[in-house]
């Protein structure tokens, strides 16, 4: 039984190997693409990019394939920040000397590391429990949720110059994102990452509808603005 | 059957406490250096654009008017549970208990004082 499991193993390895040797070579130098995601803060302090290994069940295959040919910062102050302070006269800031500008890929390149990338599916049980109904939020009602009701801007950009720098920006979220992933994260961070900085907001379904619809909203009108 | 669905209820009610205890110093690098600051000032790299200021834990006068319950229900229950800002989110799904009464502590260490 044992053996069997072992060549099993093998077999894989080699496969993947052969299909993904970027992934396997670069990619994996910065981003966990193994799995699981960190368990302790030790090792969540250490991370240099986001978790991979579950990025066909993230991200959107269109945007991987631009963005890693034209990479540009998504989190203001790095994987995590506090590896990217330092004390100035009003309080923390950004040194942005210590951050690291990702590799930007060809695009035959990009191309298949975003294929590659799209068929690592661990959690599609997660993905599969949300359902996005269609439906339309003001777009001032998602802003005062952002604002004052959720508080999501301490932490988050809501728009270029506007809102907390520690996690990634959220105007440009649903260009780079699922939405039923938005949907499962926000529900509930620590299943996707036991260490996540992302708080669990004891969101309803409803208002994780409406966060979500609001996301894509703001998503295409970053677009429209570009 | 009744056993068993006690199990479960036990097993989800433990879910955080499974995970390995974090130092209070960690937790404090990890999730309120953001927006409190790494002196614990109240000046973290999110405040820019905040309305309100996040709590200076160094401040023995402010953080003397709250006891360690109502510390606790702020960062378990977030900062509108003690009728404070929003932008204190909970911190329920990432800390257990016993983390959280840690960092009371860690919070009576940063601002030298106790309550009362």
């Amino acid at each position: 039984m044992k053996r069997v499991f072992i060549v099993a193993l093998l077999g894989l390895s080699a496969a993947t190997f052969a299909e993904g040797g970027m992934l396997q070579g670069n990619c994996s130098t910065c981003h966990n693409i193994k799995g699981p995601a960190a368990q302790t803060l030790n090792a969540a302090f250490e991370k240099k990019g986001p978790d991979l290994f579950y990025a066909g069940n993230k991200y959107r295959q269109e945007w991987l394939v631009s963005w890693l040919q034209k990479p540009d910062r998504i989190r203001p102050a790095g994987m995590y920040y506090g590896g990217h302070i330092k004390v100035g006269a009003k309080g923390d800031e950004i040194d942005t000397s210590t951050l690291m500008n990702h590799i930007a890929l060809s695009k035959a390149d990009a191309t298949s590391v975003a294929a590659e990338l799209m068929k690592m599916k661990p959690h599609d049980d997660l993905i599969a429990k949300e359902k996005i109904e269609p439906g339309t939020i003001s777009m001032q009602m998602g802003e005062m949720a952002f604002n004052k009701f959720l508080g999501c801007m301490a932490c988050h950009l809501i728009e270029p110059e506007y809102g907390g720098l520690s996690g990634p920006e959220l105007y440009t979220a649903a260009k780079r994102l699922q939405p039923q992933y938005m949907a499962s994260f926000i529900r509930a961070p620590q299943v996707w990452e036991p260490k996540s900085m992302m708080p669990n907001k004891n969101l309803s379904d409803a208002n994780i509808q409406k966060m979500v619809r609001y996301l894509e909203s703001l998503s295409k009108e970053a677009a429209n603005a570009n | 059957m009744p056993t068993k669905f006690f199990l479960l209820l036990l097993l989800a009610v433990s879910s955080v406490q499974a995970q390995a205890k974090e130092t209070p110093a960690d937790n404090y690098k990890a999730y309120c250096v953001q927006c409190h600051g790494s002196g614990g000032t109240g000046k973290g790299v999110n405040v820019r654009d905040m309305s309100v200021v996040p709590r200076d834990h160094t401040d023995a006068k402010s953080m003397s008017g709250r006891s360690d319950e109502t510390l606790f229900k702020a960062i378990k229950e977030g900062g509108t549970s003690i009728n404070k800002s929003i932008l204190m989110p909970p911190w329920s799904a990432t800390l257990s208990d016993e983390e959280i009464n840690d960092l009371v502590q860690y919070l009576r260490m940063l601002c030298k004082c106790k309550f009362g």
